[in-house]
C-alpha cells in the first residue's frame, strides 16, 4: 500500500479543511515563485521526467501536450482550459478535488498557464456540480484576494485570470473539442482533428486542455521531483491516481492509490470487498463505463494502469472501477450503459446516433431473452460499424462496452436468447413469412 | 440526444430582474470582447432560476437580443443541454439517478418511491403543483450510490426508506439536509479507512 506521506490529495475525505489557510499548511502555495523562475522549459522538462499521463481517460503525456504550445506567442492570445466535466458512469473523483482540494488545483493552473503562456484559464465544470464548484469559486475569490492570482499572481509577475464556466448536462461536452464549442456558447458537438486545439483552440486560439486531476497533481510534482512522481508505479505509468470503487462492494469509496496495484487489492483492502464475498464477483469495468468489462477469472491477477489493462483488450480510462456481483444481471447492466449513450450521443455523426439506439434497443430485448440467435453477431456487426467512424471516440465509447459483453459473456447471451427465426416445427402459424423455406424441405 | 419540447403555455414577455440582469452583466464579462455567446449557457440558467426552474421561449428571445446573436442559436443550446427545463418543473426538482454504477444498488427503488410520492410518470406535477421528478443520466457520485439530485444538492447513500423521508419533507417545504445519509464521512470508505490515518485522529 501506498504511503500516507506519498499521497498527494491529503485532504481527499476532506479532515482538515479547504481553504487557503490549511491548504497552505498542507504545502499548497509555498514558494510557487521558484518554479516559474526556473523557467518554462525547466517545468515542462520536470513534468516530462514524471511521465505523468493525463488523468481524463485517454492517457496522453501530458508534458509531451504542453511542449505543443507554441512557443512565441502570436497575434492570438494562449488559453488554458481545465475539463471538469466528469460526467463518466462510475467516476467521482474530480469532485472532490473541487471541493475538498480546489487550491493544488488553482495553483496547478498557475504553474500550467505559465508553462503555456496563457493568461486566461477556464475551468469547466459540470452543471450539476453547482454547489461544488460554488465552493471553488470561494477558493478562487480566496486566491485573488490574498494575489495568488490575477495581476503578477503570487509574485511570478504573470498574469492569471481563472473563470468556472459551468456545463449543463451533456457527457459529450467532456470531450476536448465538444467542450471548446461548450464554452463558445454552441452545441457541444465535438470538431474534426486536426487542427488541434493546442494550435486551433477555443475561439480559434491556441488553447492546452487538460483533466482537472492531471492539473491538480503538477504543484506537487515540481515539488517533491519528477523522479519520485516516475519512482511510483511502473515505466511509463507512473505516480499516485485516485481510484473510485463503487457498485457491488461493501465500503465503495474514492481512495488514492499508487498506479498499476493490483485490481484484488483495490477491491478486497480498500472496499471492503465485494457483497457476498471475492466468489460472488462476476465482472469488473475497470475505467470507467466506456470501457470493456473484465471477467471474475482475469481481476485475480490484474494489475491497474493504461498499459497493462490495454493488454487485456481493456482501458484504464478514468479509473472508476464498477464491481458488478453475481446477483446482477450482467446484461441488463450493459443495456443501462447502452442507454445512457442512446440518450448522450450528441447526433452529429449518423453511425453513433441511429447505432447507440440499435446496441440499447438489441440488449433490452436480449436482457429479457426475447431476441433472435443471429442477432447476436449482428450486434457485434454493429459495434464494429460505430467505431472508428465517427468524428470523436465517443463511438468507441458506446462500442467497446458492448464488445466486451460479447467477447465475456456471449454463452450466457446464447443461452437465454435460444429464438430462431426460421420456425422449423409449429408449422401452424398465420402470416409465417419464411414458409418458403420449410415448404422446401417439406 | 433526448427529446425536448417546450411547453404549450408560454408566457408573452420575459425580462431579467435587476439581480439577473446584474449577474448577467458580471458574466458576459468574463469572456472576451466579441465572444459574448459565451455567456448563453450561464444566462440561460439564470433565466431558469428567475422562472421557477424553466425556461420559456421569451426568455430565449431575451437572451438573443441581450447578446446579440441569432434567436435560433440560443434555441439551439436550451434544446441540446439537458439541464434546460423547457416547460414547468416543481419548485423542488428532483432528479433521480439510474445509470449502471447507481442501478446495481437499487436505485429502482427510489424511483419507486418518486412514483409514490410525487407522481405516477416522469416530469408530472405532484397533487400539490410543488414538486416533480425525472430520472437521469450518471450525476457524478457514484461511490456514494444510490443517490438523487434535488435542485442543487445531492442527497447520497440512500435507499427507499430513506428516499420517502426525504420526500415527505421537501411535500412540506422543508428542506431536507443535503449529503451522505449513512451518517459516512464524504466519500471515504465506511468503517474501513485505511489511508490517511494519522489525520482521522488528529
Amino acid at each position: 500500500m501506498l504511503k500516507d506521506q506519498d499521497r498527494i490529495f491529503q485532504n481527499l475525505y476532506n479532515d482538515l479543511g479547504s481553504d487557503l489557510n490549511s491548504s497552505q499548511k498542507r504545502g499548497d502555495w509555498v514558494n510557487t515563485k521558484e518554479f516559474t523562475d526556473k523557467g518554462r522549459e525547466w517545468i515542462i522538462n520536470e513534468i516530462k521526467d514524471s511521465q505523468l499521463r493525463g488523468r481524463g481517460g485517454a492517457g496522453f503525456p501530458t508534458g509531451l501536450k504542453w511542449s505543443f504550445a507554441p512557443k512565441e506567442v502570436g497575434s492570438r492570445p494562449h488559453y488554458l482550459v481545465i475539463n471538469g466535466d466528469e460526467s463518466e458512469p462510475g467516476t467521482c473523483k474530480d469532485r472532490d478535488i473541487l471541493r475538498f482540494e480546489p487550491h493544488k488545483l488553482i495553483e496547478g493552473c498557475l504553474i500550467a498557464s505559465y508553462a503555456v503562456q496563457a493568461h486566461v484559464c477556464y475551468i469547466y465544470i459540470r452543471g450539476e456540480y453547482f454547489v461544488d464548484g460554488q465552493k471553488l469559486q470561494a477558493a478562487i475569490d480566496e486566491a485573488y484576494k490574498k494575489n495568488l492570482i490575477g495581476k503578477n499572481a503570487a509574485g511570478t509577475g504573470w498574469d492569471l485570470d481563472i473563470y468556472i464556466h459551468y456545463g449543463a448536462g451533456a457527457y459529450i461536452c467532456g470531450e476536448e473539442t465538444a467542450l471548446l464549442e461548450s464554452i463558445e456558447g454552441k452545441k457541444g458537438q465535438p470538431r474534426l482533428k486536426p487542427p488541434f486545439p493546442a494550435l486551433i483552440g477555443l475561439y480559434g486560439c491556441p488553447t492546452i486542455i487538460n483533466n482537472v486531476e492531471t492539473i491538480a497533481v503538477v504543484p506537487t510534482i515540481l515539488r517533491r521531483g519528477g523522479k519520485w512522481f516516475a519512482s511510483l508505479g511502473r515505466e511509463k505509468n507512473t505516480g499516485t491516481k485516485i481510484f473510485c470503487i463503487s457498485g457491488n462492494v461493501n465500503n465503495p469509496c474514492n481512495v488514492e492509490e499508487e498506479m498499476n496495484i493490483p485490481l484484488k487489492e483495490l477491491i478486497e483492502v480498500h472496499a471492503g470487498g465485494v457483497i457476498g464475498g471475492w466468489d460472488n464477483l462476476k465482472a469488473v469495468i475497470p475505467g470507467g463505463s466506456s470501457m470493456p468489462l473484465i471477467p471474475k477469472e482475469k481481476c485475480e491477477t490484474l494489475t491497474m494502469d493504461f498499459d497493462s489493462l490495454m493488454a487485456e483488450k481493456s482501458g484504464l480510462g478514468t479509473a472508476g472501477v464498477v464491481v458488478i456481483n453475481k446477483d446482477q444481471d450482467i446484461i441488463k447492466c450493459m443495456a443501462r450503459i447502452a442507454r445512457f449513450y442512446k440518450h448522450e450521443s450528441c447526433g452529429q455523426c449518423t453511425p453513433c446516433r441511429e447505432g447507440s439506439g440499435w446496441m440499447w434497443r438489441m440488449l433490452e430485448r436480449m436482457a429479457r431473452g426475447e431476441a433472435s440467435r443471429d442477432e447476436i453477431e449482428m450486434l457485434g456487426d454493429v459495434t464494429k460499424q460505430i467505431e472508428g467512424h465517427t468524428i470523436c471516440a465517443f463511438g468507441e465509447g458506446s462500442s467497446w462496452p458492448v464488445q466486451g459483453l460479447l467477447r465475456h459473456f456471449k454463452d450466457e447471451i446464447k443461452k437465454r436468447n435460444k429464438f430462431d427465426p426460421i420456425v422449423r416445427e409449429n408449422k401452424n402459424i398465420p402470416y409465417l413469412v419464411d414458409q418458403h423455406l420449410l415448404d422446401k424441405n417439406a | 440526444m433526448s427529446l425536448k419540447r417546450p411547453a404549450k403555455d408560454q408566457p408573452k414577455n420575459f425580462e431579467f430582474s435587476s439581480s439577473s440582469l446584474e449577474a448577467a452583466k458580471t458574466i458576459v464579462a468574463r469572456y472576451p470582447e466579441g465572444k459574448q455567446q459565451s455567456a448563453v449557457m450561464a444566462l440561460l440558467y439564470i433565466a431558469q432560476k428567475q422562472n421557477n426552474n424553466w425556461i420559456p421561449l421569451a426568455a430565449m428571445k431575451y437572451i438573443a437580443k441581450f447578446l446579440n446573436m441569432p434567436y435560433i442559436k440560443v434555441y439551439e443550446v436550451a434544446t441540446f443541454y439537458s439541464m434546460y427545463n423547457l416547460s414547468p418543473v416543481g419548485k423542488y426538482f428532483v432528479q433521480v439517478c439510474t445509470t449502471t454504477p447507481c442501478m446495481i444498488r437499487g436505485a429502482n427503488k427510489l424511483v419507486e418511491a418518486c412514483k409514490e410520492k410525487i407522481s405516477e410518470n416522469e416530469s408530472e406535477l405532484s397533487n400539490d403543483k410543488s414538486c416533480s421528478w425525472m430520472e437521469v443520466e450518471c450525476l457524478g457520485a457514484c461511490v456514494n450510490a444510490p443517490m438523487m439530485q434535488i435542485n442543487d444538492d445531492y442527497y447520497e447513500d440512500l435507499d427507499k426508506e430513506k428516499t420517502l423521508k426525504i420526500l415527505d419533507k421537501i411535500l412540506n417545504g422543508e428542506k431536507p439536509k443535503p449529503g451522505s445519509y449513512r451518517g459516512r464521512i464524504n466519500n471515504e470508505p465506511e468503517n474501513n479507512r485505511k489511508t490517511l490515518m494519522d489525520l482521522k485522529n488528529a
